[in-house]
């Protein structure tokens, strides 16, 4: 029999449509306390024996307080059913948390499904809203609880409602604040954590400018939402979400797709306490006013200049290039032709916690501890935010986070409240921890359900898995692997051999990851999750444990590994006669570096198999390479730089751009080809649901810097395809040796990323790989640090039959929602890696002020901005002393992309080669940055 | 969406593996020679049968065995949204085709050749699985109706969300769009005599899928009976014996 208990069955009736659900009411639900003796089943029972009070939540509470209930003082908390389907259809990300700790076996909260209890199923009365039918439903559990447990225990109700509160009271459940339930625990560090009242209700007495007298409207008033919704469809409104300039935090865009076009909002005050990522409605402002720019409308004097950073490797971190600021009075054309707006309501918020640390100010006296302090975030584009504190003298020097609660109209900026530190500021591991939460990129070590996944170590090929029948024998091949110095996660291997008919047999030999990592199990979860290694200066962050990454997996030297091979016959001319696909075991003979590689290549005297291979290889890469240029894939060049690091201290000693060899385009150009192999069959065979990789083509508006830019020098760009441009640029030379590669870095930075895709979502022609001129691509070549490598083995071992293909391939959305998440992870793991470099350089400079070339990339009203080859870097070079904007003293020439001083003795125009000083300074305590000057 | 949360409930309270209620009333079409309404939660179905009797055009009349003949509708009040369906509609000749092909198959029809059996469902109220809900209604008319039968036939349906096997999908359910395999068995001889499945599933889900519907299709077999012999034993009461 399938259920034996009998459930009474109440309907509940819905508005205007009648729906009648039914729920079914149980005596199966168990309070969750190990101590209780009328609960049999005990499996998901938490709540200890020794707890004198039990909490029970409201949905506010667990909405607004999730960084107090993330503290482990507080404990033996139930939550119930009705309040965590409040919180989920409130805010997924609290809701995200909350599960954590109910899953985290170290803490003891524990659900109680009440909608669902026999006897705390509550019905709605007439004329009751929703939220007092769900309060009451609290109530009504919270009672059941406490009679359930009996008096040995408290069971109490936190509840921030003043009216649910009063009700609880009257009914005889016990019910408290949190800020006093909070106090009661002596643990005054804990108030921190409290998320500050909005100010209408402030309780706590407050100082500063917050006096009542002293309060003035600083901010418009958001439109209710009845009347945003009317805007929306009457079209007054529009609807998107904010994007705040990396760069120049008073400068948001709001994508619109009402009016089909990007509406720029000015300053603070036009963004009206939005912040980055919030879905806003935006009314556009009259066309007179378009033309405001960025000094107009900030509403306080922060010291807003830009940093010295990393130089863009595509449009996605590079900064937004708005109307050129140019100085008013000479400004001929003042009005815009893009629509400027204003933030009139927020419709959904983005806020969760951030990373920085407080602005520096003197302790308060005669404040018992308790000071305001403004906190300000590494990421740029979020205001500062005001915090209360009574550890402020211990904060000072720290990296902290802090999460948003609230903004109202009468203060500058946000209120928030102190989540916890991270480390000393300035300090190589906590600025290193801070790039990584910034990056939301999980560092810790793999559970213990993870690392049970893993085979019994020490593990080698076993007679089993040579017997295996789709697995071919290629122990007898001559492979090799090229990859960079000291790579321990060896993905790739190679093998060449000559046929007797003077062809070529050419294998690629990826590492076996899926025969290790199987579909629903929690290494498989934890690698979905992860989606990719993240690789630091000092550090990598792997996506599966370390033993499959450095050992099992990877292809190493001299042992038999298994691998997932794809093997050509090629003619000479490297064409692609047949194309094979099998899981193999392979012995590789080397393991070499680019270097080595290239020596060996380089040196005549070699004959070694190993070398010949090599060589016969090259030969047919290079040949390969030309033919894709030819198709009109891009040779973009970007200007990675490389450290060299201290293996004691892990302090970098030496900086420099990154070498490309020949070696590393032969390997480039076999694992592209691999991958384009592996694309089309796999696509064959499951036209629904493979994931690929796609690149789009760029639009005219990303290419305009770089065509504005080429105008000027007088390089006339032919962008109308990649072979277009890929042609114009190979023309780009100059008398300037480094022009043409300056040209290439500055094309990359307007490209967009390529991004993961399944293809049931899209149709053909948007496949399309633009960079590689490849009609359709994917990732096949590095299962052990990408998890779509991973997936995509799965389809391929599905497409030759070897394996089924896992249910989630079924799943299109959650398919989807996979490759979404991968492409998150990727763009993260590089913005991490981007923020290490970044660390590691200002660490460099710090006792080393250098002298150096620079080019010109960028003018501004007052300078402009350079990029410095040698170190990967671009940052603002100021002619006019800070604070002094331009003072009419320089002019930009918009045309000739030159800044002219007024009595026209000095110009520098863009592209220009300058000479410039780096030096790390400390303007602020705490604060260092890394400066550049002309020389 | 979430159809089960992570306490192991659906969104109507029930969990993975449990069914609706069930309830049946014989009998409530009296000019009928049988009938029976079946409640699988709020999906209600009323099924009357007549016959063994004359075969009214006959053509169609078959010289060895009896002529089985299903009319299934939907009450426009059926839906709750006021909407009004023609009859005959392709989805309305479908399901009369699969109820009568699963009745015939366990009418002993070969006892009463040259007759027909007339066999009405008629959709009262629908929450997902009106299928089933049909061809268990029929079963108890036909039972009622004094017709022989080879084993009672009842139905049920499983479905598959959340990566989770679930057991007689409500509407809200049905409506995700996932898998939803519709099961008529024989319970004595343990014989499959129906399944539908309108989506794709891996042969190992569809396997542990289907044996969930066939699960709850011998669950119900077994109430029918109880229901039957619950009615047997009213009437030898009415009859005084
Ligand atoms: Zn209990």
């Amino acid at each position: 029999m399938l259920h034996s208990k009998t459930f009474n069955k109440k309907t509940r009736g819905g508005r205007i449509q009648k729906l009648v659900r039914e729920v079914y009411l149980r005596d199966d639900i168990y309070c969750g306390a190990l101590f209780c003796k009328s609960c049999e089943d005990k499996s998901k029972a938490r709540l200890t024996a020794t707890a004198s009070t039990i909490l029970i939540l409201d949905t506010n509470v667990v909405l607004n307080q999730i960084d107090l209930l993330e503290n482990p003082a507080v404990e033996d908390v139930v939550l119930l059913s009705v309040v965590l389907q409040e919180v989920k259809n409130k805010n997924s990300a609290v809701y995200g948390r909350i599960r954590n700790l109910i899953d985290s076996p170290a803490r003891r909260f524990v659900v109680f499904s009440n909608e669902f209890h026999r006897d705390t199923y509550v019905q709605t009365m007439a004329g009751e809203s929703p939220n007092d039918r769900n309060d009451r439903a609290i109530r009504v559990a919270a009672r059941w609880y406490q009679s359930h447990l009996g008096e040995a225990v408290k069971v109490l109700l936190i509840t921030n409602d003043r009216e649910n509160k009063r009700k609880a009271t009257e009914e005889g459940v016990s019910a408290e604040t949190i800020e006093s339930y909070v106090k009661s625990l002596g643990q005054p560090a804990l108030l921190d954590l409290l998320v500050q009242p909005a100010s209408e209700d402030v309780i706590m007495e407050e100082v500063e400018d917050m006096r009542p007298s002293k309060r003035k409207v600083v901010y418009p008033e958001h439109k209710p939402m009845s009347e945003i919704t009317s805007g929306l469809t009457k079209g007054i409104y529009h609807q998107g979400k904010l994007r705040v300039n990396r760069y120049n935090p008073f400068e948001a865009y709001v994508g619109s797709e009402s009016i089909g076009d990007e509406i720029v909002i000015y300053g603070r005050g036009n963004m009206n306490r939005a912040f980055d990522g919030d879905v806003v409605a935006v009314e556009l402002l009259p066309q007179d006013q378009w033309h405001e720019e960025k000094s107009l409308s900030i509403v306080d004097e922060e010291d807003e200049e830009e940093d010295v950073h990393l130089v863009p490797g595509s449009s996605d971190d590079a900064p937004r290039t708005s109307i050129p600021v140019s100085s008013s009075t000479f400004d001929t054309n003042p009005v815009s032709s893009r629509p400027s707006g204003r933030v009139v309501g927020i419709i959904k918020r983005n806020w969760h916690s951030y990373c920085g640390s407080l602005e520096p100010m003197p302790m308060p006296a005669g404040s018992g501890g308790l000071a305001y302090a403004l906190f300000v975030s590494k990421d740029r584009r979020i205001p500062k935010i005001r915090i209360q504190t009574r550890q402020l003298d211990n904060l000072l020097d720290k990296r902290i986070i802090v999460a948003v609660d609230s903004w109202d109209r009468q203060s500058r900026h946000p209120s928030g409240h102190y989540v916890r530190s991270i480390g000393q500021i300035g300090d190589r591991d906590t600025e290193t921890e801070l790039v990584l939460i910034e990056n939301d990129i999980d560092a810790r070590p793999f559970s213990a359900q993870v690392l049970a996944c893993l085979p019994p170590l020490p593990w080698s090929v076993s007679s089993k898995d040579l017997n295996e029948s789709n697995r071919v024998d290629l122990r007898h091949l001559c492979v090799f692997s090229v990859d960079p110095p000291g790579c321990k996660d060896i993905d790739d291997a190679l093998h060449c051999t000559m046929l007797p008919t003077g062809n070529f047999e050419v294998g690629v030999h990826i590492a076996d990851v899926t025969n290790f990592v199987h579909p629903g199990t929690p290494l498989d979860d934890e690698a979905t999750q992860r989606g990719t290694s993240v690789y630091l200066v000092e550090r990598r962050i792997d996506m599966l444990p370390k033993p499959l990454t450095e050992d099992i997996c990877s292809l190493r030297a001299d042992v038999e590994r298994l691998a997932f091979s794809v093997i050509w016959e090629m003619t000479p001319e490297a064409e692609i006669i047949s194309t094979k696909y099998t899981k193999s075991v392979i012995k590789s003979r080397a393991a070499l570096s680019y270097v080595e590689a290239q020596a060996r290549m380089d040196d005549s005297r070699l004959v070694d198999p190993v070398t010949k291979d090599l060589r016969n290889m090259n030969a047919l890469a290079k040949i390969m390479r030309q033919r894709r240029i030819q198709r009109g894939a891009l040779t973009l060049a970007s200007a990675e730089v490389k450290f060299q690091i201290d293996t004691e201290t892990h302090d970098p000693l030496d900086i420099g751009m990154y070498q490309i060899r020949e070696a590393n385009q032969m390997v480039e150009e076999f694992m592209l080809a691999a991958n384009v192999s592996v694309a089309e069959k796999i696509l064959k065979e499951f036209p629904e649901c493979s994931l690929l990789r796609r690149h789009p083509t760029p639009t005219k508006e990303m290419l305009g810097p770089l065509l504005r830019t080429a105008a000027a020098v007088g390089l006339n760009l032919d962008v109308t395809s990649s072979k277009a441009l890929a042609d114009s640029l190979d023309c780009a030379v100059g008398d300037d040796p480094y022009f043409n590669k300056l040209i290439r870095i500055m094309a990359t930075r307007c490209m967009t990323q390529a991004v993961y895709f399944c293809s049931g979502e899209l149709s053909p022609p948007e496949f399309l790989h633009y960079g590689l001129a490849a009609p359709l691509y994917t990732h096949f070549t590095s299962p052990i640090r990408r998890y779509a490598d991973v997936i995509v083995h799965r389809l391929l071992a599905a497409s030759i039959g070897i394996y089924k293909l896992p249910t989630i391939f079924r799943d299109r959305p959650q398919l989807t929602s996979i490759a979404d998440n991968l492409n998150y992870r990727h763009r993260n793991a590089q913005m991490a890696s981007r923020g290490s470099v970044e660390l590691h350089t200002l660490i460099y400079f710090r006792n080393r002020p250098t002298d150096t070339e620079a080019r010109i990339v960028k003018m501004r009203s007052n300078g402009f901005i350079v990029f410095v080859p040698k170190f990967g870097i671009e940052g603002p070079v100021y002619l006019t002393m800070r604070g002094d904007k331009g003072g009419g003293e320089w002019f930009v020439d918009e045309q000739q992309q030159k800044i002219r001083k007024m009595d026209g003795s000095v110009s520098y125009s863009i592209l220009q080669a300058v000479k410039i000083h780096l030096e790390v300074l400390e303007p602020k305590p705490n604060r260092p940055k890394l400066q550049l000057t002309l020389l | 969406m979430e159809f089960v949360n992570p306490e192991g409930l659906r969104l109507d309270g029930r969990r993975p593996m449990e069914m609706r209620q069930l309830r049946a009333q014989i009998g409530a079409v009296a000019k009928a020679d049988g009938s029976a309404v079946f409640e699988m939660g709020n999906t209600k179905v009323i099924a009357a049968v007549y016959g063994p009797r004359e075969v009214q055009n006959r053509s169609q009349q078959i010289n060895d065995q009896a002529l089985v003949r299903c009319e299934y509708s939907m009450a426009n009040f059926s839906t709750g949204d006021r909407r009004r369906k023609p009859k005959g509609d392709r989805r309305s000749t479908e399901i009369s085709l699969v109820i009568r092909q699963t009745m015939e198959e366990c009418i002993l029809t070969n006892l009463m050749p040259r007759s027909q059996i007339d066999i009405y469902v008629q959709v009262l109220q629908a929450d997902g699985g009106t299928r089933s809900a049909c061809i268990n209604a029929a079963t108890l008319a036909l039972a009622d109706a004094g017709i022989p039968m080879r084993d009672l036939v009842t139905s049920c349906s499983a479905g598959f969300l959340n990566s989770t096997p679930l057991l007689d999908l409500n509407y809200v359910e049905d409506s995700a769009g996932g898998p939803d395999v519709t099961v008529g068995i024989l319970p004595k001889v343990d014989k499959v005599t129906l399944l539908q499945m309108d989506a794709k599933l891996p042969i190992d889900t569809f396997e542990n899928v289907m044996q969930l519907a066939v699960e709850g299709c011998k669950a119900i077999a077994n109430y029918i009976r109880e229901v039957l012999l619950e009615n047997t034993k009213q009437l030898e009461y009415r009859r005084g014996l």
